[in-house]
């Protein structure tokens, strides 16, 4: 549980965060999505306990992170922004090295030490440097620093930037397979890996938080009406029929030779206008050839709240 | 405590791991080794006397160059922040660094008791000023790690960390050799203030606490200083 109430983060007299309060429950996997220099790291830095809050409180489980730093930090496994490593270390002996900072016991550490490389798939280049391993699996490294002391609390820091595709996916799978057990924030500015491994999003721009809420209600509240795609073959009386509608637009219509049009329709209304469409097409004896709604999705809310 | 002697033994692994302490140990040993013969050949003097002449004169380029990547490079690699959030105090980060350069100087300084026992073997030791000798350059070593460590805490620069620790060991190992250009009445805080003034009182074999004193106060301010620059956190 993560309670965090009126952050402020002064660099200078600049605000890199402003007034932030939110709550992470247990167990729930949270998106800290914004674009470039919006706050995210600097928020996560405080929650971790590596900058001091300029004003505000930050509690972790119940423990302030000004009076309770050393508890705080014990509570939370943690992945920096850009994966900082030591890189003439070799895998096995860093894992080893950050357990034992962590407090692991001695006699369990090799243990931990199996048990990550399993959950991570580091066991092929645990006796490697680290200076010789791929992005991907250094990042798969730092994953497992983070976890080595099984904390409840997992903070990452943009855990997939500078992965390829397929090292993206596999990132966001072993999330999502930690989320299940584990109250994790992840900080990122791509949507897509919101949409794919968390629970609720908080969109923050210019240090201020803009929404909160999960990826649906997000989608839905921000939505702006819905978009759909009719086809039909029939004559031109449609173009009227459906522009007599007050409560359509149509955006644009595009017939084709076969003599199918389609009309890209938009409406304001929040429930669906399908049904409606439909049983319009049967009333007038139109040819259904398609009926569509584009989904709202999180980069429209993104753009929406983050435009200059 | 436990969580600086961890940092302790990665750092001194990291250490003999890569060619610094090789390269840094064999230098060491060429220079002391060639002070030390000078006077046994040349000289027919059976004496430890040229070996603790010269260590604190290369302590001035060796203790900078080992330090300036404590902090420096952490700061640089990004890694300062993953060691500054895991659950230890910042002043055991810095004891657990201390301790590592301390002990790898401990190592050079241990490798020059060769010197000792051919002396032992040739002639007459004396005791008292050989201990006095090494004690002083155990607590000059470790006072010159912890300011060539909090050199190494204000800066993301290794060359800079380098310089500003350097700069800062001689001025100390000079002051009580300025004392004729300071009014008379500062001359004695002056000269008290300086590394090698104290180096020299363990040199001739009596221990005063004092000067002990001193060497443990210095390290303990350099301390405190890198604690203040490490909570001014990088942004």
């Amino acid at each position: 549980m993560i309670e965090v109430q009126g952050l402020t983060k002064r660099y200078g007299s600049e605000r890199a965060v402003d007034g932030i309060s939110f709550e992470v429950k247990s167990g729930e996997v949270l998106g800290f999505l914004g674009p470039n220099g919006a706050g995210k790291t600097t928020t996560m830095k405080v929650i971790t306990c590596f900058l001091p809050p300029s004003e505000g409180t930050v509690r972790v489980n119940g423990y302030d992170v000004r009076t309770d730093a050393l508890e705080v930090k014990r509570q939370i496994g943690y992945l920096p922004e850009n994966t900082p490593l030591y890189l003439d270390m070799r895998v096995y002996d860093y894992l080893g090295f950050i357990a034992a900072m962590r407090g692991v016991a001695s006699d369990r550490r090799d243990g931990r030490i199996a048990d990550m490389a399993e959950v991570c798939g580091l066991g092929s280049v645990l006796q490697k440097p680290i200076e010789a391993l791929s992005k991907g699996y250094r990042q798969r490294v730092g994953l497992a620093q983070a976890m080595i002391h099984d904390p409840e609390i997992l903070i990452l820091d943009e855990p997939t930037t500078g992965l390829d595709p397929n090292q993206i996916v596999e990132i966001r799978e072993l999330i999502k397979a930690v989320g299940r057990e584990k109250t994790v924030i992840l900080s990122t500015h791509i949507l897509p890996e919101v949409q794919a491994s968390c629970d609720r999003v908080l969109i923050i721009h210019r240090g201020r938080l803009v929404a909160d809420g999960t990826p649906q209600d997000l989608k839905d509240s921000f939505s702006g009406g819905q978009r759909v795609r009719f086809g039909v073959t029939a004559g031109d009386a449609v173009l009227s029929t459906l522009s007599g509608r007050p409560d359509l637009q149509v955006i644009e219509h595009v017939t084709d030779p076969v003599g199918e049009t389609v009309f890209t329709l938009s409406s304001d209304r929040h429930d669906d206008i399908r049904p409606d469409l439909f049983r319009l097409a049967v009333e007038h004896g139109w040819t259904l050839t398609e009926l569509h709604r584009d989904q709202a999705n999180l980069e429209d809310v993104f753009r929406q709240l983050t435009a200059a | 405590m436990q969580e600086a002697w961890t940092l302790t033994k990665k750092e001194l692994q990291s250490y003999f791991d890569s060619p610094v302490a090789y390269v840094v140990l064999s230098i060491f040993l060429l220079l002391t080794g060639w002070f030390f013969s000078n006077g046994l050949f040349l000289e027919n003097t059976a004496s430890l006397r040229s070996v603790f002449d010269i260590v604190p004169f290369i302590f001035l380029f060796f203790i900078p160059a080992i330090t300036m990547s404590t902090f420096a490079e952490e700061r640089r690699a990004g890694t300062l922040e993953l060691l500054l959030t895991m659950p230890v105090r910042d002043w055991q980060v810095i004891l657990g660094k201390l301790m590592a350069v301390t002990l790898f100087l401990l190592v050079a300084i241990g490798m020059t008791l060769i010197y000792t026992f051919a002396v032992a073997s040739l002639g007459d030791v004396d005791f008292g000023a050989t201990f006095g000798g090494y004690l002083g350059l155990f607590l000059l070593g470790m006072t010159c790690g912890s300011i060539g460590i909090m050199a190494s805490s204000m800066t993301r620069n290794q060359i800079v960390a380098f310089i500003l620790g350097f700069g800062i060991i001689f001025v100390l190992y000079l002051m009580d050799k300025v004392t004729a250009f300071v009014p008379g009445s500062m001359s004695g805080a002056i000269q008290y203030l300086g590394t090698d003034f104290h180096y020299q009182n363990l040199l001739r074999g009596v221990v005063d606490t004092r000067d002990v004193l001193y060497y443990f106060s210095m390290t303990a301010f350099a301390g405190l200083v890198t604690m203040y620059s490490l909570a001014r956190r990088p942004e």
